[in-house]
């Protein structure tokens, strides 16, 4: 697989959330907004990033048994690092995100990749890989922040788009797995289009 | 009476998969059939009410201490996979049939977001002492039961129904359960 590949296929092939399946919790819980959603992204990115290139850099040096455990630990330190960095630069940010930063650690999509690319190979593939599959979640968290923002409110990226009262069940819990399970499948139906042709 | 609402909010009006949106990845992975899903809830129970224990005792006997907050995700994370080793050495001893049935969703408890978020809320709750934490975790893990087994409950139904192409699979499981999530708003109001 060239370079390019490894660096593109995050963004629809093999996309964290429409494809794999990962990484669902903060994908329903943060997308309320299309900025939230991008705020979230990015901050899983540079986890994904970081841990991707210090896996890679140091697989050689870990014991196969206590491979995960020390995956773990790797992780949970850059998340506290954006953390604290988000706490001190962007508190609102912060705020609006609450719970589900900590709980970027126990996305199964930075230990999914740590496990299966980053510990398999050199530390450029997988910086690349990580970067990748990152922006590809950013994108997958933005597009359905969007779709709720403005359905929900009437607003995208916090400009008002239309007058009057939104869908308020887009911005409640049942419409993040409603405008989600529909996004599935639009995105099903054009890759299966793309593959016939 | 605190218990009870804290109980009766936890498992129906803040429901911890359908309105706090943790755990959905065993939500969709395990919930295609009633009895595995039965099995991952009591897996999920024991870890949760564990871990939320020792989490809770780190926070209040060391971390507060020694003033090294930010040193809680790196803490909790550690014990969490320890605990969920331990249990999945216990299983295959004690009940190789379940162990069979859970397979790869065993590990996977270890990031399911649901063990660390609950024990990061009861942690933050300043009104919380150990009594409420333990109930608090109970409540969650009979809440993400009870999600769980009636998600499972309908996959099973939908099965057998005609369901556009487009849509088969996770599509209108999501669909699905966007509208369990509109049926638990209906609890909004008891607490």
């Amino acid at each position: 697989m060239s370079r390019a590949q490894i660096f593109t296929k995050g963004f629809i092939k093999e996309n964290a959330v429409f494809s794999l399946l990962l990484g669902l919790c903060p994908m329903l819980g943060v997308t309320t907004t299309a900025i939230n959603g991008v705020g979230m992204g990015l901050a899983t990115t540079f986890v994904l990033l970081m841990s991707n290139i210090v896996v890679a850099m140091i697989k050689d040096f870990i014991p196969d048994k206590v491979r995960i455990p020390s995956f773990i630990v790797i992780i949970a330190s850059f998340v506290t690092i954006v953390e604290l960095t988000m706490q001190a630069y962007m508190p609102s940010l912060f705020d609006a995100l609450g719970l589900f930063i900590p709980l970027i650690v126990v996305n199964c999509l930075i230990l999914g990749r740590a496990e299966a690319f980053a510990s398999k190979n050199s530390f450029i593939d997988s910086a690349l890989d990580g970067l990748g599959m990152g922006l590809g979640f950013t994108f997958a968290l933005a597009i359905l922040g969007a779709i709720r923002e403005v359905l929900g409110s009437g607003q995208f990226f916090g400009l008002q788009i239309y007058n009057g009262d939104g869908m308020l069940v887009f911005v409640l819990a049942p419409g993040a797995f409603i405008a989600l399970g529909y996004l599935i499948a639009i995105i099903n139906r054009l890759k299966a289009k793309t593959e016939s042709k | 009476m605190e218990y009870i609402l804290i109980i009766i909010s936890a498992v129906f009006v803040n429901n911890i998969i359908l309105a706090k949106f943790l755990g959905i990845c065993p939500f969709l992975g395990v919930s295609n059939k009633v009895s595995t899903s039965i099995g991952m809830t009591g897996a999920v129970t024991f870890v949760m009410v564990i871990a939320t224990i020792v989490t809770f005792l780190i926070q209040k006997h060391v971390l507060d201490i020694y003033e090294i907050q930010y040193m809680r995700t790196i803490t909790f994370i550690l014990v969490i996979a320890s605990l969920v080793q331990l249990v999945e050495i216990m299983l295959k001893k004690v009940s190789p049939p379940l162990y069979q049935a859970l397979g790869i969703f065993l590990p996977l408890i270890t990031t399911n977001c649901a063990v660390l978020g609950v024990a990061i809320l009861a942690a933050d709750d300043v009104n919380f002492g150990m009594l409420e934490s333990v109930v608090f975790a109970i409540a969650n893990a009979i809440g993400f039961g009870v999600a769980l087994i009636t998600f499972a409950g309908l996959r099973e139904h939908l099965d057998l129904v005609d369901v556009p192409k487009g849509m088969k699979g996770v599509p209108i499981a999501f669909v699905v359960a966007g509208l369990l999530a509109l049926a638990f708003m209906g609890f909004a109001g008891i607490a």
